[in-house]
């Protein structure tokens, strides 16, 4: 039986089960290995080349590259195995997170400085509110 | 005989660890989070806990994706400051409290909740951030900490009620113990926050303020509440929500509120904490 999974229809939204575990498994390992300076720095040394160390697949990779976070979330990243690539780079997690927004970091920041985003509208796929772009 | 006396409910957002380790404390976007816990540094001053039962999730940290417990005790004489990414916070090591811990692991996993038992492990922001909001910065914790790491980040976490009956049954096993201990429990993460994809930033200030409501004067009611009500309404973060469940489930039924503090933003999520004593 498959997973019953009644989060699939919240916009905009990647829920990290089981299925996305199994599917991000090297790509989240490979995160974890960034909590060690020495791994930090040859990562930062050559990128492709620490990749590759990792069984993961080429658009894993590719998404990693290129710092697509919602392309990594979407391919089995989770957020906190994430957040040790991220701080890698330099980045807050309010930083990395504006990134998924398709707003830029001035923009996000002052959302959240105004309330955050509502939930008006953002409960269900069909009301189409943050879903629309990625539909 | 050992005794819960109090709970703390509070947000542990990695920023506010961030703010207090680079002294942004009085700057204008942080001024007014740590004005919230004003009370609190002064109430725990005088409470003075011996040993404090610290729930809360491990962030990809200790437990990677080759071992993901869901309810796991540490049970050692220390814990670490983890290097999340950018180095350990310049904090304390944690003082743990190993015969308690054990003792806690014999009683409750007798009472039907399958423990997992850590003998090493390094703490997150989520354990850190909390101890930080309440004592400041020590050179030393003042007290003993028992890490209680539940795992919220790969989906199904506990239920809200498995946890308040976890709550329960630590309870159970803390009055049990034959040593005379000022004990409290601490139940961390949430308010409402979504730190993924394009919902990010998601706050549900109605939502919030509902729980804070209930938890102090409705905890069955609110033990009941589904997952998907979490993630649809506070976010796919505000899940971590059902920690302070646990919190709530290991005091008395009728509770004082000694304080209550809501604020939005820091940095992705909204902040919430809550005191609450039990009465005689």
């Amino acid at each position: 039986m498959s997973l019953h999974k009644p989060y699939d229809d919240v916009p905009g939204t990647t829920i990290f089960d089981a299925d996305m575990g199994r599917l991000g498994y090297h790509l989240n390992q490979f995160c974890m290995s960034l909590m060690k300076a020495e791994n930090r720095e040859r990562f930062k040394a050559g990128e492709r080349a620490y990749l590759d160390e990792w069984p993961m697949s080429e658009e894993q990779k590719q998404a990693l590259l290129a710092r697509d976070y919602n392309r990594m979330m979407k391919l089995g990243g989770n957020i906190y195995f994430l957040a040790k690539l991220f701080s890698t780079d330099g980045l807050s997690f309010q930083q990395a997170v504006s990134t998924m927004t398709g707003m830029s970091q001035e923009e996000y920041a002052q959302m959240m400085l105004n309330g955050g985003r509502s939930p008006e509208g953002n409960r269900y796929l069909s009301e189409r509110a943050v879903g629309q772009e990625e539909q | 005989m050992a005794k819960i006396t109090a709970g703390v409910a509070t947000s542990h957002v990695p920023a506010i660890g961030a703010a207090v380790d680079l002294g942004k404390q009085n700057e204008p976007y942080w001024a007014p989070v740590f004005a919230g816990y004003e009370y609190s540094k002064k109430w725990i001053a005088e409470q003075k806990p011996d040993v404090i039962l610290l729930v809360y999730n491990d962030h990809a940290t200790a437990f990677s994706m080759d071992l993901i417990p869901t309810f796991a005790v540490g049970c050692a004489e220390s814990f670490s400051p983890a290097d999340e990414g950018w180095g350990p916070r310049p904090v304390p090591t944690v003082q743990g409290h190993p015969r308690l811990a054990a003792h806690i692991c014999q009683s409750v996993i007798q009472q039907d909740f399958d423990l997992t038992i850590v003998n090493k492990m390094d703490v997150d922001h989520g354990l850190t951030v909390p101890l930080s909001l309440l004592f400041g910065q020590p050179e030393e914790w003042p007290c003993k900490i028992i890490p209680i790491a539940v795992n919220v980040v790969l989906y199904p976490p506990p239920s809200g009620s498995r946890c308040y009956a976890l709550g329960k049954a630590l309870r159970k096993a803390v009055e049990s113990f034959d040593e005379d201990l000022n004990v409290q429990i601490w139940g961390t993460g949430g308010m409402s926050h979504q730190i993924q994809g394009p919902r990010a930033g998601l706050i549900n200030q109605d939502f919030d303020n509902a729980f804070l409501e209930r938890l102090v004067y409705d905890p069955d009611g609110l033990a009941k509440v589904p997952h998907i009500d979490y993630v649809r309404e506070a976010g796919s973060e505000g899940i971590e929500l059902v920690m302070w469940l646990i919190m709530r489930g290991a005091l008395n039924t009728e509770v004082e509120q000694k304080h209550r503090f809501y604020h939005v933003p820091a940095s992705n999520t909204a902040v919430g904490h809550l005191i609450l004593e039990n009465t005689d």
